[in-house]
């Protein structure tokens, strides 16, 4: 199980279309990510509720095809 | 998830102030990002109870649902859903985790 680095970006895009993305392959695996996501959507939200909008964003892929994606939400 | 499920997810958390669920074990964690939280907790000083994940399968299902939360490890203090590993590592570098801490009464190491 994989996904792509431009896949899990447009992912993002979709459901936060201010947001600036930055993703990086951890492992060169694609299966391990870390992605800083900034966002003017973020502002007010618990990082909880950040966070949710990213899986959310990911549709049911979070977990799934995708193992491990490490999140680091910003308000802008 | 079934009444069963729910009702052992809704014990665990009820009955520990601290409660990670995981992937193994706080002394033999099989999992990373289960690990580091542990181990944050443990550097804290905070007890905890680890429900390890990979002995249940209808928990390791359920807690997902239970707390809307796709990914494990998952951190409730005092019954309250506080993060997976991203947000908590967040909260233990920036010292807010040690101030939920404070603020539900649950011992730690103070510095």
């Amino acid at each position: 199980m994989a996904m792509d680095l431009k896949e899990i970006e447009k992912h993002i895009k979709e459901a936060l279309p201010d947001a600036t993305i930055d993703i990086q392959d951890l492992a060169g695996d694609g299966n391990h990510y870390s992605a800083t996501i900034m966002s003017s959507q973020f502002v007010g939200k618990s990082k909880i509720e950040q966070h949710k909008m990213v899986y959310n964003s990911l549709k049911g892929k979070m977990g799934n095809e995708l193992h491990a994606l490490a999140i680091k939400t910003k308000e802008q | 998830m079934d009444d069963q499920t729910k009702n052992i997810i809704k014990n665990h958390i009820d009955s520990n102030d601290v409660c990670l669920f995981m992937k193994g074990t706080p002394d033999e964690p099989q999992c990373g990002f289960s690990m580091a939280v542990s181990n944050m907790l443990k550097i804290l000083e905070v007890k905890f109870n680890g429900v390890n994940v990979l002995e249940n399968q209808s928990i390791r299902e359920g807690i997902k649902i239970y707390s809307d939360w796709p990914t494990i490890p998952q951190l409730y203090i005092k019954k309250e859903f506080v993060g997976g590993c991203d947000i908590i590592k967040e909260m233990y570098e920036n010292g807010e985790l040690k101030k939920i801490l404070e603020n539900k009464g649950i011992d730690y190491k103070k510095d």
